[in-house]
């Protein structure tokens, strides 16, 4: 029933104009859950959002906000069971993956929709070369021999700049660095030049110096080959770098969409103010940090009403009772923002008091 | 917590000897090392020296017959102070040595040159009692609150556990209610003392072990990336926490960490570590705003600011390359393999950590230990 006040909220969102049949990728209302012994953990509870082509998309959130739930039931990795998507639509070029078959499937993931995963070294497979991983994509989706397919990896190589491709290409992961190590994941995920990417916290084992390096990389790529990327990420420094919206995630919910720039100078959730407001400032040294107080919820147990409310400096009594929906966010005289929701039912006084 | 509260924690540190900490150490086999401890804080000098450290981890081959074919250069001469009441940053990226420094402070690796000075005693020549003593005042906190508990352990046994090894910290009845006093200073209910590990979250975890680090009254803590395994949300409430210990105790931290924002608003001073050496040490205004150093600027440079407006006008340093191999650093300079502004000199000659030439007569924060033979002043922070 929320679903429709939802999609009003991020409708608006789509870069180009609003026009939503040109998102590349379209999530709606998307529902996860996993069937465990201890019961039914709502890992994902109606997510909305779209990317378009040559645009980033930045999944904010902390650990179970199932940001990473959300990406992978896009590729459709989500182990079932004893995971479940009850409900909702994943419509990439207009079509809805939910309602395809396996084969169908098979042929977009690696080719039209790319991953990107955290460890490097745990997503590698450290008893074949990474030459032959890389190849494997060229032979398994393009059927091609395996010398073509080792050309084509320091080919590869060559463009995510890995130094010496050609001699390294026989390595395995181990031998190479972290930096290395998930620039052939960025490689992989590039193989086939696909339409959208989601990188899950790419950088996020990474030092500061390789970081920067990487997320280069990663815009420079991006834009040669006009692609849709969701980063998905709890630092909110990368985001302000790279993205171009912000979806931010709390307990399987969307609280706050918004354009990079309206998000960090007027958050319209209590969840991301307390979150901007966490991080240390040069004009406060010394004294106290903002703390959000709590922690982040059981997913078994997410509290009724808004998830945030037992952690929320503005909770009220309807904060406890009814779960607010993400509503179009506007100025204060009614204009429109364009891009922009909140989840909030004080979210007017958030964002403009 | 009357209790808990040190002698010294209440009157400045260096107007009375440090009473408590001389009546805990045996006094009948310890006297000259308490002379020389009293001694030293009547001084006012540093709590913690650090000098010429170094640290080589032996590389082997061979199985039966093992022979050393060179050694992983971990630490490779570092000096330091740590003063009473003050936290010292330590950044740098991973493989730097600075996890080692720390392990090497607590005694926990034998350094393999180098001096570290605990109100002015060498504590890497001593074992045995006298060793177990200092310990007592230099205690550690863990990165990974999820490894370095105990699940077998209630909370109340690992708390505990460092009364079992220095029994003269607690009498053996007033145990539990030191426990459950602990639990109430790091913001845990004190009921949970029967708990499980596995029962508590990332954040309340990590006051666990901090809740152990001072259940002896240390004077020096020593953090290993306390923060990095945590949520955003909860990073805060551990600083804070953190903050108001020092501030409550008056302890000295050894902050280590990689986020660089995190280390700048605890720590006084920081020392930027690159492969086994101090590149750089100052206050953390001379760091920040003033670094000399090439590979603070581009540390500094690198950090994604949580600000939109400033990604278009910022100049950033990106680094080519990774960090060299600690068993095979570049001769002289360490860094000039990824400097830009590295000459020959770079290659034979290693810079010392000491105030540039040109800065020594200027009274702003520039003049502070730098290791580099071109150090410049650059703001990277401000760039517009």
């Amino acid at each position: 029933m929320t679903s429709m006040e939802i999609k009003t909220g991020s409708a608006p969102s789509s870069r180009s104009g609003g026009d939503d049949s040109g998102a590349l990728l379209d999530v709606r209302d998307l529902h996860v859950e996993f069937h465990t012994r201890d019961g039914v953990v709502k890992a994902v509870n109606g997510v909305n959002y779209n990317v378009s082509s040559g645009e980033t998309l930045a999944v904010l959130g902390e650990s179970g906000s199932g940001k990473s739930v959300t990406a992978q039931a896009i590729m459709g990795i989500v182990d079932m069971p004893p995971g479940k998507i009850p409900q909702g639509e994943i419509l990439f070029r207009g079509q809805d993956m939910l309602k395809m078959s396996n084969e169908e499937r098979r042929k977009i993931r690696g080719s039209k929709i790319a991953m990107i995963f955290q460890d490097a070294l745990s997503s590698l497979n450290p008893v074949l070369s990474v030459g032959y991983q890389l190849g494997e994509m060229f032979r398994v989706h393009e059927g091609m021999s395996r010398k073509q397919a080792k050309a084509k990896a320091v080919e590869l190589m060559e463009r995510v700049k890995i130094p010496a491709a050609k001699d390294r290409v026989n390595d395995f992961p181990h031998q190479f660095s972290g930096g290395m190590r998930q620039r052939i994941m960025i490689a992989m995920a590039l193989a086939l030049e696909p339409d959208l990417i989601i990188a899950d916290e790419p950088t996020t084992a990474l030092d500061v110096t390789v970081q920067a390096q990487v997320m280069d990389l990663l815009a420079e790529l991006q834009q040669e080959y006009n692609m849709g990327l969701i980063l998905i990420t709890h630092d909110l420094g990368v985001v302000a770098d790279v993205a171009d919206k912000i979806a931010v995630m709390y307990a399987g919910r969307i609280v706050e969409t918004a354009p990079v720039h309206e998000l960090y100078k007027r958050p319209a959730h209590p969840y991301t103010r307390g979150l901007l407001d966490s991080i240390p400032r040069l004009d406060q040294k010394g004294q106290e940090l903002y703390a959000i107080k709590g922690l982040p919820p059981n997913l078994l147990h997410v509290p009724s009403g808004c998830p945030f409310n037992p952690r929320c400096p503005k909770a009220q009594d309807i904060c406890r009772t009814e779960v607010p929906p993400l509503v179009p966010v506007t100025e204060q005289d009614g204009t429109d923002l364009p891009g922009r929701g909140s989840a909030c039912h004080f979210w007017e006084e958030t964002i403009h008091g | 917590m009357a209790e808990l509260n040190k002698a010294e924690a209440a009157e400045p540190a260096d107007e009375t000897p440090n009473v408590s900490e001389v009546d805990a150490v045996d006094a009948a086999t310890e006297t000259e090392a308490v002379a020389a401890i009293e001694a030293s804080v009547e001084r006012g000098e540093p709590i913690l020296q650090v000098r010429n450290l170094v640290k080589h981890f032996p590389l082997t081959q061979g199985i039966l017959f093992k022979r050393q074919i060179g050694a992983v250069k971990a630490v490779d001469g570092i000096s330091f102070d740590l003063h009473q009441g003050e936290t010292l940053g330590i950044v740098g990226e991973s493989g730097c040595g600075k996890s080692t420094v720390a392990k090497l402070l607590m005694m926990l690796e034998q350094a393999t040159a180098g001096e570290i000075f605990y109100k002015g005693q060498d504590i890497t020549k001593l074992s045995g009692r006298a060793l177990k003593a200092v310990r007592r005042n230099i205690q550690m906190v863990f990165q990974d609150p999820y490894t370095s508990l105990n699940p077998r352990m209630t909370v109340g046994d690992i708390i505990g556990e460092p009364f079992e090894i220095h029994p003269e910290a607690a009498p053996k009845g007033s145990r539990r209610q030191k426990v459950q006093d602990l639990l109430d200073v790091v913001g845990l209910n004190p009921e949970y003392i029967n708990r499980y590990p596995h029962q508590f979250s990332g954040g309340q975890r990590q006051r666990i072990g901090i809740a152990r680090g001072l259940a002896l009254n240390p004077e020096i803590i020593i953090c290993d990336e306390p923060v990095s395994a945590l949520d955003v949300s909860v990073q805060a409430q551990v600083i804070n926490l953190m903050e108001k210990l020092q501030d409550e105790f008056n302890l000295s931290y050894l902050f280590i960490a990689h986020d660089l924002s995190i280390v700048r608003h605890i720590s006084d001073r920081v020392g930027v570590m690159y492969l086994g050496k101090m590149a750089e040490i100052g206050s953390d205004q001379s760091i920040y705003d003033h670094p000399t150093h090439p590979y603070t600027q581009a540390l500094l440079s690198a950090v994604p600011v949580p600000d939109p407006e400033a990604r278009e006008g910022r100049e950033r340093i990106i680094l080519t390359g990774d960090v060299p191999s600690p068993a095979n650093p570049p001769s002289g300079c360490r860094f000039r393999t990824r400097c830009w502004k590295a000459q020959d000199k770079c290659a034979q000659e290693e810079p010392l950590l000491a105030v540039p030439e040109r800065f020594k007569s200027s009274d702003s924060p520039v003049a502070h230990e730098s290791a580099c033979h071109f150090a410049e002043e650059k703001d990277v922070v401000h760039a517009a």
